[in-house]
């Protein structure tokens, strides 16, 4: 183009669908592609292939008594390492897991710097925050997924799948059974929505992104240890962790999905609430890294 | 803030302006003005030496320019659209480096420049591939594109950054300290480059504390200080403002003869190099220098001769912007230096 042209054409943007897609694909790909990444999901698989080798070489649980009674049946039946499983990592290990991700979405690329540039490609900072937030939210299933489908196969190598006995004392068929902890599945991966969305807004604060990591896991941490005060007992239903052992719901002969519902709606409203936030820090903020 | 008498009611209308901004001011939180009342102009076609110390704002005004940052003050077109408003539809035209190149370190330089073109809409991704490649070959970089990035040098890093700007043909191109890190031939290699897309009709806004580095690709020149913009034109006419110098190359032994003849002519500022020349050198060249003001030169060298002085060397030196800069502004140029 000379001076004396006129100016080009300006470049045709691709369909909008077409244009969110190429770039959620390759954020999909820098998360799970990541080493760091995947050293994460591999140690949460980890669990179920500890706890299912140590309940099969002592063939006794050695969380019976103590833990929720399903712990106690992993040896009768290979589903409930599943439960198990899951239940160990939801007070922590999921929690940093997703503190880790979720910290590191936009602070991440605000420190390396790689932040600004996407950003004068251009990528429109709302389509930015949502491709991160849909990659974190996919990388919290992935977690939930990394210690489920673990727990499934190695609890039906160590202890076969039966017929499931629910918390009642009933029976139901394994079919039956594996849809329930389908459903618990689904409820713990739900469940982590809250703390996805508060990381992100974490994570538009600072080019730190240990910094937001480590303040995700703090909300978490002081989450459940504000629910266990029960002088602060008002504000109970309303935190962030209150509802995630909800889950035991689905080992009931009939399934309260209004306890469900309550717990879901809790995390929606945090999603609600941070997603806002992080997209009204995000949409704003002078890009200084 | 809009400055009406300056910005017509067409706003961002096109008027052969490639970069424009008008009272861009940015204040930050602190308090500070890093950028303060910029009107920069940048016609199409031309290469805009962006130059000044470091810290005095040029970063922050590109800053502003490519939307990344928002002014507290004035406002900025690019290639006649308002910034940031219009960022989605003039910032494909628009290729950048800014504050130094930025990239994920496990990531190969290639994947990295999948990574960047994955978020241009406008971008074809049939042709991703080929772009990424021809990018990376135009900066010298087609061998090391497997790497990763965490094992390129500072020189391979800054090739990179060229390369994600030349992704897509561009209207404009702005470039912050494109030659940091480079070693000489690397420099010249930018300088090269630049020219080459100049003359292919972009436009290029590039920035550098290092005058002498990026002068001579440049047909304008714009310079900071302590977030003003000092002055701003082609460069060829700002040079000639500055005061030329004449440098008389004589013996030793006749300086002071010299100086009285130089003196007697008209010129100012006469000054033999270190006052007494050296015992040891009693009889070698030396050179005076003095203020040329209105006097022409061969009447200069006439009257030397016509005194008996045997002129060694006679030579007029124009300023060059750094020592404009310095007239200006009274200080050195490159703080860091």
């Amino acid at each position: 183009m000379s001076l004396a042209e006129a100016p080009a054409a300006p470049p045709v943007p691709a369909p909008a669908p077409v244009a969110w897609l190429r770039l959620l694909r390759s954020e999909l790909r820098l998360v799970l592609g990541r080493r760091r990444n995947q050293v994460l999901l591999a140690g949460l698989a980890l669990v179920p292939v500890l706890l299912g080798t140590v309940l099969a070489l002592t063939r006794d649980s050695a969380l019976s008594g103590q833990g929720p009674s399903f712990v106690g049946q992993v040896t009768g039946n290979g589903l409930f390492l599943v439960v198990a499983a899951l239940f160990l990592c939801l007070p922590f290990l999921l929690p940093l897991c997703i503190g880790i991700a979720s910290g590191d979405a936009v602070a991440g690329e605000a420190g390396a710097g790689t932040l600004r540039y996407l950003l004068v490609v251009p990528v429109p900072r709302t389509r930015l925050l949502t491709v991160k937030a849909v990659a974190a939210l996919v990388f919290a299933a992935c977690a939930v997924l990394a210690v489920a489908v673990t727990g499934l196969v190695v609890g039906a190598l160590y202890f076969g799948l039966h017929d499931v006995t629910l918390l009642s004392g009933s029976t139901v068929p394994v079919g039956e059974g594996v849809l329930r902890v389908a459903g618990i599945v689904a409820y713990v991966a739900l469940s982590l929505t809250g703390l996805v969305a508060v990381g992100l807004f974490f994570s538009t604060l600072t080019e730190v992104p240990v910094g937001a990591m480590a303040a995700t896991v703090v909300v978490a941490i002081v989450s459940t240890v504000l629910d266990s005060l029960p002088q602060v007992s008002a504000i109970h239903p309303g935190l962030l962790t209150h509802h995630w052992f909800d889950f035991a719901e689905f080992l009931r002969v009939q399934v309260d999905y209004g306890v469900l519902g309550q717990g879901l709606a809790v995390q929606a409203a945090w999603v609600a609430l941070f997603g806002s936030l992080a997209w009204a820090r995000f949409t704003t903020a002078d890009i200084t890294s | 803030m809009t400055s009406p008498a300056e910005v017509p009611g067409t706003g961002g209308a096109d008027d052969g302006l490639a970069v424009r901004t008008a009272g861009l001011t940015k204040r930050f939180r602190s308090g500070q003005v890093a950028v303060d009342g910029v009107d920069l102009r940048v016609p199409r076609g031309a290469v805009y030496g962006f130059l000044g110390p470091n810290g005095s704002g040029k970063t922050t005004t590109i800053r502003m320019l490519l939307g990344l940052a928002r002014p507290t003050g004035g406002r900025a077109w690019l290639l006649g659209a308002a910034m940031p408003d219009e960022a989605t539809r003039v910032l494909p035209r628009v290729g950048a480096l800014v504050e130094g190149p930025a990239f994920h370190p496990y990531l190969s330089g290639r994947a990295n420049l999948a990574r960047l073109d994955a978020g241009d809409a406008t971008a074809d991704p049939r042709t991703a591939r080929r772009r990424a490649e021809a990018a990376l070959d135009r900066v010298g970089l087609g061998a090391a594109a497997a790497k990763p990035y965490r094992q390129y040098s500072l020189g391979m890093k800054q090739r990179l950054g060229l390369a994600a700007a030349l992704l897509q043909p561009r209207d404009l191109l702005v470039l912050d300290e494109p030659t940091n890190g480079l070693d000489p031939q690397g420099t010249r290699e930018v300088r090269h480059l630049v020219r080459e897309l100049a003359d292919a009709g972009t436009t290029v806004l590039v920035s550098s504390h290092l005058l002498a580095e990026i002068e001579q690709v440049c047909t304008h020149v714009g310079i900071m200080s302590r977030g003003h913009l000092l002055l701003q034109g082609e460069r060829a006419a700002l040079t000639e403002r500055g005061a030329a110098r004449l440098v008389v190359t004589t013996r030793a032994t006749q300086v002071t003869a010299a100086v009285e003849v130089l003196a007697g002519v008209g010129l100012t500022e006469v000054a033999p190099p270190d006052g007494i020349p050296h015992p040891a050198r009693v009889d070698g060249p030396v050179r005076i220098t003095a203020a040329l003001g209105p006097t022409p030169p061969e009447k200069v060298s006439a009257a030397l001769v016509h005194a008996g002085i045997d002129l060694l060397g006679l030579e007029v030196v124009r300023p060059n912007l750094e020592q404009l800069f310095v007239e200006l502004t009274g200080e050195g140029f490159d703080v860091a230096r």
